[in-house]
């Protein structure tokens, strides 16, 4: 079973993430609510249950994996197969063309692109309706880096344009820098659900390093706003914070006890580092 | 509808090799005909196929339906290759994603094979008027316009070939494997009809509830029915005692798959996972 119990809704005007691990069930999951793979039980409904789902699809934007699309088609004869499978008319290929950057090459045959040119005429195609919401499933798969940078920059410019985007992929700093709101799965289970500020609502941790290591260890002990700390290699200290605390407040009293440091920062921990610890700990 | 068919028209319209083939087809079907009016000498004798009579009316309207119904397999390869490579370039998956049902794409594609039968009868229609008016004998209207049963029998045999090969194609997903499976069933419907001729002889009109021989029924061959044969065979003492007739029976058999072959295209693509 990919995908097991898997429950969420999506609100308008929300950029949301999809977070999991390769074979965690994101394509699956997509793929029931695109049509293309059968649940074998449970339901989903498309704008409150008002349209089939084929109908609700017209209204949709959305690229699975690796673009689609005839061969021997120019781009523009493929986008135009799409306009009319979405019942809109051509008027928008060019303004879509624009945005992703293919305008010069809409001539010229699918099958002589680039994987990343491939991958921005998805894109593109997928805006051809002004999609009520948009679904991109690993856009940045096997791009290189400047490919990925413009795709990126790209959903970055589509999202401030207050488009409702649904993004799964297994790159966290992808869905950090883009995304208000992260579903978690792992094995086809929700994980976590809610906004990425929440999956960082820890209070962060001090690292920490002193010469005088023991009276160190013991100062953070004891520490009301320590919660626990853990040795890193480099006889760092990794203080994690239960509560609220400012490095310049620490610094102070580890001084007044007479223990110098010889590094201190303070930081969050990063989307990635959240993510594995929820997704090790099942 | 002419959403659906202008939707498969778009994809035929850019694709290469169904365009190339299709050409062929109608430039071969053509060829045929003025191959027909041309002379041939074998030493002394002067033989035009023209003068046999094949091109009288009515009996033109059978004559052609029959042996040009043989170049349909130029078609079927465009129809088998127009499903698998939905497959193949992933398309199909797109077309649903981008809101086609799996319904609505069955359907394009059935409509596809109609306009193929379609444009096809409709030439057969007009080389076999054009040929007619030129070398028949009779040229009446009442004549020409009589028997005309075998252009429709060529359209439904067109369109139960075609829904075959659509149904094949979804079913395999590749053309290489359906074209062969095509083969594979024309070899087993031979074995069946071998079988019953010799061992079963009580079941021997479940042979004309097989697919192929049912289309194959639909228009019986015509050269026993032209007059030089005729006259040979009644020289030679043996009458033949057929009827070339378009049988009712068979045109709803073949009615009957045709709805069988997209229907179970449908459901197939319903329960599959792409």
């Amino acid at each position: 079973m990919a995908v097991d119990a898997l429950t969420f809704n999506i609100e308008k005007g929300n950029v949301y993430g999809i977070l999991g691990p390769n074979g965690s069930g994101k394509s699956t999951t997509l793929g029931m609510v695109l049509n293309v793979v059968n649940p074998s039980s449970g339901f989903f409904e498309w704008f409150d249950g008002n349209l089939n789902t084929h109908e609700a699809l017209k209204k949709v934007g959305a690229i699975i994996e690796s673009p689609n699309f005839y061969p021997s088609m120019s781009a523009e004869d493929n986008l135009k197969l799409v306009c009319q499978i979405k019942g809109v008319d051509y008027s928008r290929i060019d303004t879509v063309l624009e945005t992703v950057n293919l305008q010069d090459r809409k001539k010229d045959h699918f099958k002589s692109y680039s994987l990343g040119m491939k991958q921005r005429l998805a894109i593109a195609s997928a805006l051809l309706n002004d999609p009520e919401i948009l679904i991109l499933d690993e856009p940045t798969n096997g791009l290189d880096p400047q490919g990925i940078h413009q795709i990126r920059e790209i959903i970055k410019k589509i999202a401030s344009e207050g488009m409702t985007i649904l993004l799964a992929s297994h790159l966290l700093d992808e869905v950090e820098k883009v995304c208000s709101h992260v579903v978690v799965i792992r094995n086809g289970k929700k994980l976590y659900a809610g906004p990425v500020d929440e999956l960082n609502a820890t209070h962060g941790f001090f690292e920490l390093k002193s010469e005088q290591k023991d009276e160190l260890k013991s100062f953070l002990s004891k520490h009301e706003a320590i919660e626990s700390y853990d040795e890193e290699e480099n006889d760092l200290l990794k203080a994690i914070l239960s509560k609220p605390y400012d490095a310049q407040s620490l610094n102070k009293e580890c001084f007044e006890k007479g223990i110098l440091l010889t590094h201190l920062v303070k930081r969050k921990e990063t989307l990635e580092e959240q993510f594995l610890k929820l997704t090790k700990n099942l | 509808m002419k959403r659906l068919f202008l939707i498969e028209f778009h994809k035929l319209k850019n694709n290469r090799a169904a365009k190339i083939l299709s050409l062929i087809y109608f430039i071969l079907f053509s060829a045929i005909a003025l191959f027909a009016s041309i002379k041939f000498n074998f030493g002394s004798v002067d033989f035009r196929l023209a003068d046999q009579g094949i091109f009288n009316f009515p009996y033109i309207w059978h004559f052609n339906a029959y042996f040009v119904a043989f170049l349909k397999l130029f078609l079927a390869v465009v129809i088998v290759s127009m499903v698998s490579s939905e497959y193949t370039n992933r398309t199909l998956k797109q077309n649903l994603i981008d809101g086609l049902s799996k319904k609505e794409f069955i359907l394009s594609k059935f409509y596809g094979v109609l306009g193929f039968a379609i444009a096809s009868t409709l030439l057969l229609f007009i080389v076999s008027l054009v040929l007619g008016l030129i070398f028949s004998d009779y040229d009446e209207v009442g004549i020409i316009f009589s028997d005309l049963e075998y252009i429709f029998a060529y359209f439904l045999k067109l369109v139960g070939f075609f829904s075959m090969c659509l149904f094949f194609g979804i079913l395999l997903k590749r053309s290489a494997f359906a074209l062969g499976f095509l083969f594979l069933l024309w070899i087993f419907e031979g074995i069946v009809q071998l079988f019953v001729k010799f061992q079963a002889n009580s079941l021997e009109f479940i042979v004309d509830f097989l697919p192929l021989q049912s289309m194959g029924n639909l228009i019986i061959e015509p050269l026993t029915r032209l007059g030089i044969v005729k006259s040979t065979a009644s020289q030679l003492n043996s009458e033949f005692t057929k009827t070339y007739e378009v049988e009712w029976l068979t045109v709803l058999i073949v009615l009957g798959w045709s709805f069988i072959f997209i229907y179970s295209s449908w459901k197939l693509l319903q329960r599959r996972d792409l």
